[in-house]
């Protein structure tokens, strides 16, 4: 066997020169130390991205994007088409795993100072990837159109009338009109399988080379140990070792997936109506629970401004911040940890995780 | 000549104030200038529909609108002044009974109302000398009369039960009657009112059962008949029971007995049987046939009831699983339509009848329970399938971790 | 950096082919399970069209004029209707009032329900008793010996 890929590898060599990336790929490493474990979540996330690839392009198979259709395509998937529940059911608890791995994944790197120079651009290749995820999980929740899926997409693109001079614009070029019709959905179809694919493939691709090209970063309190001399540099290779590791944890994942495409099958609902008037409770999904909770709190005016702007602007403040946090925190290119930023990620971290708490109340 | 000029003046102020004059109409003229209640029929007499066919105040009162001076409401120009109360069917009915009048203007307008009258209470209380009773103006207004079709009139199906409040639920007014004055409270909280005021003008209101021009009560021995024009089954059935004889028997008015006859709320399943909130024990005690009778049709009302529900619940978790179930829903509808038929059949008061329907619902709701079953029995294998493939997951990842153990035997790197 | 072959103990070189069986089988069945699934998947049922939103009714030669036919249109009885003048009429056979199965009556010439004497014409629309609101109308297609009805968009 391995005489054969041997002469595979050559011939392709010879004709696309990837030689020199499996001279690259073999000698890449992954330090080890106490904090190894976050580095398997950005592979964790990029798994789960390609098994909502593959599950999408199932779904598309069958999925029709109309109003009148929609609902009951999904519906037929669940019931009529062989493993449909299962790839149905996959796709839509793979899209929260993801969503979960990618905050993580940017929690783990903003803790260990990871977009420090000069990784700068991978970070804010990361932040924009997030930004995509968060899109394909808001886009994708309307698509099987039922009642659940449409109020909660009401109320999202609302928040987004909010924004003064361009709100209205940009509400209408979200919902494809001034109200959630079928025009929101043939649109937020677009959006999830030609615009944000096209997006995240372009992302992907430079956060990825970054990677590549300038290798794991190490843990500031690490990288001190090591220059001092009291801990040894330790590494192994990302080749055969932290792949297989990697996947051992794919494989967890799929068992996870699996399980809870079997035993907690994601609900069909009931088909949207756009004149009945909105159950009771309705709400986004989890991972946008913390801004809709923040925005209920505001109170209808802080000093001059209308609470619902006031509250977007702070959302929209904090994300810049977070998106160029390489160059405000730059001295943690010296090695220097300032404790504000550190104090920063876990106000940020706390902040969502009482608001998601607060609204599942 | 010292008329002509104010009258002139005021015949442009009239103009000036939006009434349509029709040229020389000297009532409206005279009238609109004039204050309060003398100024109140010009100013409402613009809405009204004699107004809107051509007609004028003197086509009803007599006189001569032509005539600018007080002499327009002479005798001698046949003036005949407001009527008083006991006159004022004749006063309508001059040309409301005068079909060949009538139909110059609508030739679908009917010309009985005056003879109807004189058959209700009203009338005929009017006759005798009652002046508190209502004759036609106290319920289609006066001057600005609406058809009954249009939504403001007083006598638009929506609006009746309000009309014959103003009466009927006064009980300053009513003293002296012995009838009650708690029948549109109790109308309001009924069925038909609510199906009414949901916009089905189908619905019933007063004048539906009691007639609106010939307005009497339904005496004890028709109101099935009443009640029956609509609730065509339920009559029938109660026609063809051992209640109509012996209610006709007892005197007592059919379906009221137990429906009430103004405060008609919903009725529910637990008005049947013996239990604390049904009606049968009103009459019937315990070892009477009809007790036992209830008893039964209660029963098996409750079973089915039960055998539906129970079907529902496990093809309701069926669905959610993601099974297709969409046969025994079919099914499943014909069970509930058993239930609805044998709720309309308790009113033959015969458990064999009752009971012929909700085995059949029964019967259908076992096999769709059958049905959900089988289909949780295959979600079943779904799970047996992923177990399946956890164990080659299991096995995968075991083998992984061996493997990396291997590599990393020697010392690392 | 790993020891020799020749030079490990027994143990391990055996250890080493059991590992190599369970991996290799472990990898192979669980991509089976997760291929097999897909390539069932990809093959599309024998029911093509969603259930709920198009039917075969009946063959054209089934029903004469002035007769009807329930059928089963997704997860509800939906009503055929063959028309004195031989035009294909179909509806929800669920009435608005209190969800019972309509049916078609040849005396009356229109659609009925048993449940509480109510009425419907033949365009759907309630005319008598009890039910508040017309029958949803379906349309209906003649291919080749298939009545099909199908939802209106």
């Amino acid at each position: 066997m391995n005489g054969l890929s041997q002469r595979i590898l050559r011939w392709l060599d010879e004709r696309f020169g990837a030689g020199a990336i499996e001279e690259f790929l073999r000698h890449k490493t992954v330090p080890i130390h106490r904090q190894t474990v976050w580095y398997y979540f950005g592979g964790m996330t990029l798994f789960l991205f390609v098994v909502q690839v593959l599950t999408g392009i199932l779904l598309l198979l069958y999925y029709r994007p109309t109003p009148e259709d929609a609902f009951e395509s999904v519906q037929y998937i669940v019931t009529q088409v062989r493993f449909g529940w299962l790839i149905r059911s996959v796709h839509s608890w793979s899209a929260n795993l993801m969503v979960f791995t990618a905050f993580v994944h940017m929690f783990s790197g903003y803790f260990l100072k990871a977009y420090r120079k000069p990784r700068e651009l991978t970070w804010i290749s990361g932040m924009l990837l997030l930004f995509v995820v968060m899109g394909f999980g808001f886009s994708g929740y309307l698509l099987p159109w039922n009642t659940l899926a449409f109020f909660a997409t009401k109320v999202g693109t609302e928040m987004a009338g909010a924004v003064p001079f361009v709100g209205k614009w940009f509400l209408t070029f979200l919902r494809g009109g001034e109200e959630v019709t079928g025009a929101t959905l043939t649109r937020f179809f677009g959006f999830h399988v030609a615009v944000l694919p096209g997006l995240a493939t372009v992302l992907l691709a430079m956060h990825l080379l970054l990677v590549q090209r300038l290798g794991m970063s190490l843990p500031p309190g690490v990288e001190r140990a090591i220059a001092d001399g009291r801990q040894p540099a330790r590494s192994m290779p990302f080749f055969p070792n932290f792949l297989l590791r990697d996947i051992i944890g794919w494989y967890a994942a799929l068992g996870v997936l699996g399980a809870l495409a079997a035993v907690f099958p994601w609900e069909l609902g009931t088909k949207a109506d756009a004149f009945a008037s909105a159950p009771a409770g309705i709400r986004p999904e989890w991972y946008f629970l913390f801004m809709f909770q923040t925005l209920k709190l505001l109170p209808a005016k802080i000093l001059f401004l209308e609470g619902e702007f006031a509250g977007l602007l702070g959302f929209g403040l904090a994300a810049t911040v977070w998106v160029v946090v390489p160059f405000l925190d730059y001295r943690a290119g010296f090695g220097r940890v300032t404790r504000f930023f550190t104090g920063l990620g876990v106000f940020a971290l706390g902040f969502i995780v009482v608001m998601s708490a607060l609204a599942l109340r | 000549m010292k008329t002509v000029i104010p009258m002139f003046a005021l015949l442009l102020w009239a103009q000036s104030s939006g009434l349509a004059v029709p040229p020389g109409d000297s009532c409206i003229t005279c009238h609109a200038a004039l204050d309060g209640k003398q100024a109140e029929p010009a100013k409402l007499f613009e809405a009204d529909v004699h107004h809107q066919a051509g007609l004028s105040c003197a086509d009803c009162h007599g006189g001569d609108p032509k005539d600018d001076s007080m002499t327009a409401m002479s005798r001698a120009k046949g003036f005949r002044g407001a009527p008083k109360k006991a006159q004022i069917p004749d006063f309508c009915a001059r040309c409301h009974s005068d079909i060949a009048y009538l139909h110059r203007f609508n030739p679908k307008l009917r010309a009985d109302q005056l003879s109807q009258y004189l058959t209700s209470v009203h009338g005929k209380r009017l006759k005798q000398g009652d002046t508190k009773v209502a004759a036609c103006v106290d319920c289609h207004g006066v001057h600005n009369m609406l058809p009954a079709s249009d939504t403001r009139s007083p006598v638009h199906p929506m609006n009746v039960a309000s009309t014959c409040a103003h009466c009927h639920a006064d009980a300053a007014h009513m003293k002296g009657y012995n009838i009650p004055t708690d029948q549109v409270e109790k109308y309001r909280r009924s069925v038909h009112a609510e199906v009414l005021a949901n916009g089905d003008t189908a619905a019933p209101t007063c004048s539906t059962c009691h007639g609106n021009h010939g307005a009497t009560p339904p005496g004890v021995s028709s109101v099935a008949n009443v009640c029956g024009t609509c609730h065509v089954f339920f009559a029938q059935l109660f026609e063809k029971s051992p209640h109509q004889p012996a209610f006709a028997r007892m005197g007592l008015p059919g379906c009221v007995q137990c429906h009430s006859n103004h405060e008609i709320v919903k009725p529910s399943d637990d008005w049947v049987g013996v239990g604390p909130k049904a009606v049968c024990v009103n009459c019937h005690t315990a070892g009477d046939k009809g007790y036992a009778g209830a008893q039964k049709i209660a029963g098996d009302l409750a079973k089915l009831e039960t055998f539906l529900g129970r079907a529902e619940e496990i093809i309701g978790t069926a669905e959610r699983s993601g099974m297709e179930v969409s046969g025994p829903k079919v099914e499943l509808a014909s069970a509930h339509e058993s239930l609805v038929k044998a709720r309309v059949n308790v009113h033959s008061f015969n458990a064999a009848e009752v009971q012929k329907l909700t085995d059949q619902g029964v019967e259908i709701s076992q096999k769709a329970y059958q049905a959900g079953v089988g289909a949780l029995k295959e979600r079943d294998v779904r799970r047996k399938g992923l177990g399946v493939s956890l164990i080659f997951i299991v096995l995968a990842i075991s083998g992984l971790y061996l493997k990396i153990r291997q590599i990393e035997a020697g010392p690392r790197a | 950096m790993e020891t020799p072959e020749s030079s490990r103990p027994q143990g391990v070189r055996l250890g080493r082919r059991w590992i190599n069986l369970l991996l290799g089988t472990g990898v192979l069945a669980s991509i089976a399970s997760f291929i097999y699934p897909a390539i069932r998947y990809m093959l599309p049922p024998l029911v093509g069209e969603s259930l709920s939103r198009s039917a075969v009714a009946a063959k054209v030669n089934e029903l004469k004029r002035n007769s009807g036919k329930i059928f089963k249109f997704g997860s509800k009885p939906a009503l055929l209707v063959r028309t004195v003048d031989g035009e294909f009429k179909a509806y929800s056979a669920v009435c608005t009032h209190l969800n019972c199965t309509v049916q078609y009556r040849e005396d009356l010439r229109q659609i009925w329900c048993a449940c509480h004497n109510g009425l419907y014409d033949l365009t759907g629309r309630n005319i008598s008793g009890p039910p508040p609101r017309p029958l949803e109308s379906f349309q209906v297609h003649i291919q080749g010996e298939d009545v099909v009805v199908t939802r209106s968009a």
